[in-house]
């Protein structure tokens, strides 16, 4: 079978997209790094690609609000082309500054009727650097977290990561939130800090458009690709791997 | 005429910002404040309809789930006041020519996006106040609080927008008459000038030009200054010093760095070192394929001043030494020295910020570099003591990797000069003379514009364009702009050839700089590459699908001469011989009387031990540092695998920190990071605090499984003015220390640097030097990353050995610092045979005997013991009578002495045996066991000094943190 091709969006003060592109080869996809501007110039098509992951960083300084510009480029510099890649059933994955991006453009929740929604300054007020656990929801039509039935844990590292929307009773109910913050255990974070690290409201870690082929979450799955990154490995401390999500993603493109 | 637009939350989120603003209030003495309400300014002047003003509100400037967007054009040149009822409005914003990167991007994206041109913007902030408050109070919180002189001002009212004032572009170059002048006459001008040179070189200058019958230009001098600073040549290091010692003898030291640190590199001569002391940083084999470089540098000076902006640049700049040893940065190191968090506002010095204002900026500041140019910060400490208080020390790192062989280093005749990044403004002006100077209770005023601001978004696309142009090999030389700006990068490039630069081709931020403002500026995220011409145009089309600005500003030649035009007219002509081997040798006087007796006597009577211990675990510098850990994001790149916080609640403090470099992942070497510094054994005996830097930083790298046989050392010197003959003689002492510790461990020196003139100038003119602070670095190779060790205790019934001996050895302890006593004995010397114990103790943790291993410093055994059962949340009982020791000890000598060569090691029952043989010949002793009772219990001949929970361990540890 054919590896998937991925393409992974780099913007000026994107900063994750070459761990996301070793996460992807492990996960047996074809990543490439493609700059915006290649994209806009036309050098390079989404449409040739399988997957389209959006890394996380700090596009364009963060100014404005976090993933802000990068959002205005995907709206207005490659709207119709994203547009019909997603309408083509196509996963994309946005981390960090991706889902920041993704959400603050429209594309997620991916319904009018479900925003809008924003992820802004944490409640600490500061940035965050520190492990999470992440719950998925098996009933979420998610792609990515599809048939996982532990909770992954990998870091989360942004400064601007509170999930805030009026909607989120109706993104419950369509199952969107594909991962929620819980403790070590595995039960809820029920907003308890530093379980739920930046007090999203409903816990929210990560959601997906309805049609289950977009996920944007904030925590960095990519950083938990292989065991001796995990903080607790030299205590045997072990934890769903992030690849999960990168395996699942490319799996669900090659059967495409 | 222009658009004022204002963002207001709408109520949604609430956050911390006025709380934390009305409890700095309180430390000011203002208790009358009892809410703020903060809101975000644009401004924007262009031809601009209601319409579009409407979109930029809705699409750009607002989040519109949380906030609200209003705007109003304000007419009249006068800001209006338009205080809330019942309150006071204090509105702030950026000098004009600040870099402001928000108003960058607003004035882009309206642009590109919307086809909005010519418009321009500023950004500021509006505090309305409420609460019992007079107009002096609210000045005071303005320029203390919410507002920072050096590059803000501040309005109570409606601001008025910092628009840059733009002017003419001038080929203006003053000419400078030196000829007839007085020596006196020759040192004022240099004082007003901030030349920062003395008689001697300032004679130099004026002979020079005499024999080419010309006065120099403005550009001339201030290249000169540049060059020949403190911080671009080091001329202390060099000097020729006459050194007499505590016996009052004397001997000639022919340049200190030579004959100390470099001596012992060329001494070690270790195989693996591919540059030391030549480029931007030193570089040292990793792997087959890659070379990994190192380099830390220290912004002290620009930090005191303006913290976040200080900071934020020291980061970039050490970064950009790393880019200009062709490699791409890896992850970024800091340490931190600050004066007391605590301390009373009325002890603050004149013209000085409150330390904890300037800890909130710096670490702010680093944070967002750090984080945005998305390299893990990750190995570091946070010092506190009262003699940092005006002068603050920030030192960052930077590592980098590169594959072998592709960084080049000459310029040729013929090649263009090109500068590529950021552009040039008038931020940074004398930043190198600046740095030579002491800092008075007016430099805030004076030296503003030698203050920076990043853009750390630039300079994450220079990066990756360099690694690109690198593999293609479009460049064969390149450097950062630095101190000194253009200046020092072209003159530095073109040093055995010559160079011609046409200034007017330099991109400026804004127009109107004098040409020797172009040239010295030291405006941020610029590099400059020497390209051949061929491979200009490939050069130019990389920077341009990057988004990076290139400009081709002149041409290497081979005239032997820097030769500056702004158009035809030569603005600056001088003989590279001159500009670099001109410079008078400096003459100083060295003098060492002995080690320093502290001035409170040992008569307070002793703290209870297990008193002390909790003493010790509070003090801040001991403290746990993770509320700032946890601000630097030390995650990203997914190599940092023995993080900085380790255990199994993930909060012990680390060693050191093992990294694996992104594109290494075949095989299985790391590589290991750390540090060692005390600067209270310094005010003891610098060469003690030398010794003991060195041996901490090998330690710590040997703690967590580095192979003592790699280890490459970086030196940073922070001290007084050593122009007083007994502070260079503590530079010696030092310099000296760290020669016969790098030959003792066979570690090389591979980088350095020193900041001299760390003063603090009060109004009275009496200098307050820091304490002679040196931070050692060190980088080595892990063999394996599966055998690396930390230092949280494992499992209960394992056994804890103590590895070296201990001495009396408590002058310069943090346990005399906490008792207030000199201290017993010595302070800590170097170990005997240090370098065989570690070694040992590497092959037993090779052979996998160690489960854990913690490394002994500040606040000795007892401290360490606590920690590992910190960080393991499990207990230890602890017998000291049979530990090695010289002499006989009492309980709080083996409890908290600070002798170097130790650490604690927990081995499992069933390898006993076989980890005393590998030990063998070296003093290791099992002292204890791991217990699962929670508690640390340490007894000495059966009497207990200790008993405490884990938990109460835990709480004085963390909560002191700041």
């Amino acid at each position: 079978m054919l590896k998937p091709r991925i393409l992974i969006l780099h913007a000026s003060g994107t900063n994750r997209d070459r761990e996301t592109a070793w996460a992807c080869e492990l996960a047996g996809g074809n990543p490439e790094i493609v700059h915006v501007h290649q994209l806009r110039r036309g050098e390079r098509r989404l449409a040739d690609y399988q997957m389209l992951i959006i890394p996380g960083g700090f596009s364009y300084g963060d100014a404005l609000g976090a993933g802000k510009v990068l959002s205005l480029d995907l709206r207005h510099y490659l709207r119709e082309e994203l547009a019909g890649f997603i309408a083509a059933g196509k996963p994309v994955l946005g981390i960090c500054n991706g889902f920041q991006a993704l959400l603050k453009s429209g594309f997620l929740p991916g319904d009018a009727g479900l925003g809008p929604a924003t992820l802004t300054f944490n409640a600490s007020g500061h940035f965050e650097c520190r492990w999470v656990t992440l719950l998925p929801d098996p009933r979420s039509p998610c792609v990515f977290t599809r048939g996982m039935e532990e909770p992954i844990v990998c870091p989360v590292a942004h400064g601007e990561g509170r999930f805030i929307s009026d909607r989120v009773p109706a993104l419950e109910e369509h199952a969107l939130v594909a991962l929620r913050y819980a403790h070590e255990d595995g039960t809820p974070a029920c907003g308890q800090y530093p379980a739920n690290p930046n007090g999203s409201e409903g816990d929210i870690a990560g959601i997906c458009n309805p049609a289950g082929n977009v996920l944007g979450l904030m925590p960095h799955p990519e950083d938990y690709i292989v065991r001796y990154q995990h903080p607790r490995w030299p205590h045997d401390g072990r934890g769903g791997l992030g690849l999960q999500i990168f395996i699942n993603g490319v799996r669900y493109a090659a059967e495409m | 005429m222009y658009y004022r637009i204002t963002i207001q939350p709408n109520g949604r989120v609430h956050t911390h910002r006025a709380r934390d603003i009305i409890q700095d209030a309180h430390s000011l003495g203002i208790t009358g404040l009892r809410d703020v309400r903060v809101q975000t300014l644009y401004f924007l002047r262009g031809s601009l309809q209601p319409s579009q003003l409407d979109l930029l509100c809705a699409s750009l400037l607002a989040d519109p789930v949380i906030e609200t967007a209003t705007w109003k054009l304000i007419a009249g040149p006068y800001p209006q006041s338009t205080a809330p009822s019942g309150g006071w409005v204090v509105e702030v914003g950026l000098h004009p020519g600040v870099t402001d990167p928000v108003a960058h991007q607003v004035v882009k994206v309206a642009g590109e996006i919307w086809g909005m041109s010519d418009i321009e913007a500023a950004t500021g902030q509006r505090y309305e106040l409420f609460g019992d408050l007079r107009e002096a109070d609210v000045h005071l919180l303005a320029q203390k609080l919410l507002s920072n002189p050096t590059i803000q001002h501040y309005y109570l009212g409606e601001m008025a927008p910092a628009f840059i004032r733009t002017a003419e572009a001038s080929d203006e170059a003053q000419e400078i008459p030196l000829e007839g002048l007085s020596d006196e006459e020759l040192l004022a001008l240099s004082r007003q000038r901030l030349l920062a040179l003395n008689l001697e070189e300032m004679r130099a200058i004026r002979d020079y030009f005499a024999g080419l019958g010309r006065a120099p230009t403005d550009l001339e001098l201030e290249t000169l200054a540049q060059t020949w600073s403190e911080h671009c040549v080091h001329k202390t290091f060099k000097a020729l010093i006459e050194f007499e010692d505590e016996e009052g003898r004397r001997r000639q030291i022919d340049g200190l760095l030579r004959s100390t640190i470099r001596a012992a590199t060329e001494a070690v001569n270790k195989p693996w070192v591919r540059s030391a002391f030549v480029d931007n940083a030193g570089i040292i084999d990793f792997d087959d394929e890659y070379e990994v470089s190192f380099k830390v540098e220290t912004h002290n000076h620009p930090s005191a001043l303006e913290p976040f902006g200080g900071a934020n640049t020291g980061v970039g700049g050490v970064v950009r030494d790393i880019i200009g040893v062709s490699a791409r940065p890896i992850a970024v190191t800091d340490v931190l020295c600050f004066g007391p968090q605590d301390l009373p506002m009325e002890e603050v010095p004149v013209g000085s910020l409150h330390p904890r204002r300037i800890q909130a900026g710096v670490i702010s500041g680093i944070e967002d570099y750090g984080n945005k140019l998305g390299l893990p910060t990750v190995s570091g400490a946070i010092l506190y003591d009262k003699s940092y208080t005006a002068n603050p020390l920030v030192y960052v790192g930077c590592v980098g990797i590169a594959p072998k062989g592709r960084h080049r280093r000459q310029a040729q005749p013929g090649d263009r000069i090109v500068v590529i990044g950021g552009r040039t403004g008038r931020d940074g002006l004398h930043g190198a003379t600046f740095s030579s100077e002491a800092l008075t209770h007016e430099t805030g005023q004076v030296a503003g514009t030698a203050v920076q601001i990043g853009d750390p978004i630039v300079e994450k696309d220079v990066m990756e364009v360099v690694c690109l142009a690198r593999d293609q090999g479009l460049y064969s030389a390149i450097t950062d702009c630095g101190a000194g700006g253009l200046s020092s990068a072209v003159g530095e490039m073109g040093q055995h050839t010559g160079a011609l630069v046409q200034l007017e081709r330099v991109p400026l931020k804004y127009p109107g700089l004098k040409p020797w403002e172009i040239w010295l500026s030291e405006a941020q995220e610029r590099m400059v590459l020497a390209v051949p011409p061929a491979k200009w145009p490939a050069l130019e089309r990389l920077c341009r699908d990057w988004g990076v600005e290139a400009t081709d500003i002149g041409e290497f030649t081979d005239t032997g001469r820097l030769v500056v035009r702004y158009g035809e007219k030569v603005v600056g002509d001088i003989s590279m011989e001159f500009l670099h081997h001109g410079l008078p040798r400096r003459r100083m006087q060295a003098v060492w009387r002995g080690r320093r007796r502290l001035e409170q006597a040992s008569s307070t009577p002793a703290v209870p031990p297990q008193e002390a211990l909790l003493a010790l675990l509070s003090h801040p510098t001991i403290a746990s540092k993770e509320d700032t850990i946890r601000r630097y994001d030390h995650e990203v790149g997914g190599g940092t695998l023995i993080k900085p916080l380790v255990g199994v609640r993930d909060d012990g403090p680390s060693d050191a920190v093992v990294l694996k470099p992104l594109m290494t992942w075949k095989h299985p070497k790391g590589l290991v990071l750390s540090l060692g510094i005390n600067p209270q054994i310094g005010k003891a005996d610098p060469y003690a605090m030398a010794v003991s830097s060195v041996d901490e930083a090998v330690r710590n790298a040997v703690a967590v499984g580095a192979d003592p046989d790699t280890i490459a050392l970086l030196d940073n010197f922070c001290w007084g003015n050593p122009g007083r003959p007994e502070e260079l003689g503590r530079l010696v002492r030092a310099a000296e220390g760290c020669r016969d510790a790098a030959l003792a461990y066979q570690a090389p020196f591979i980088s350095g640097k020193d900041s001299l003139n760390n003063e603090y100038i009060g109004p009275d003119g009496r200098p307050t030097p820091i304490p002679g602070t040196l931070l050692i670095s060190a980088v080595a190779v892990i063999p394996d990353i599966a055998g690396a060790v930390t230092m949280a205790l494992k499992s209960p019934g394992n056994l804890l050995f103590i590895v070296g001996e201990t001495r009396r050895e408590l002058a310069g302890s943090h346990y005399a610092l906490i008792t207030g006593t000199e201290g017993a004995g010595e302070p800590p010397g170097l170990p005997a045979n240090g370098l065989a114990r570690y070694r040992a103790l590497h092959r037993a943790m090779r052979a996998g005997l160690v489960r854990a291993c913690h490394d002994l410093s500040e606040g000795g055994l007892a401290v360490a013991a606590a920690e590992m059962c910190i960080a393991g949340r499990l207990g230890l009982e602890l017998e000291l009578a049979d530990m090695p020791t010289v002499g006989d000890l009492s309980p709080e000598e083996r409890l908290f002495s600070e002798s170097n060569g130790r650490l604690l090691v927990e081995v499992v029952p069933a390898h006993r045996g076989a980890f005393i043989e590998m030990l063998a010949g070296h003093p290791a002793a099992e002292i204890g066991r791991v217990s699962e009772s929670g508690r640390l219990i340490i007894r000495s001949g059966g009497q207990v000094l200790v008993d405490l929970s884990v938990e109460e361990l835990w709480r004085h540890w963390r909560g002191a943190a700041c």
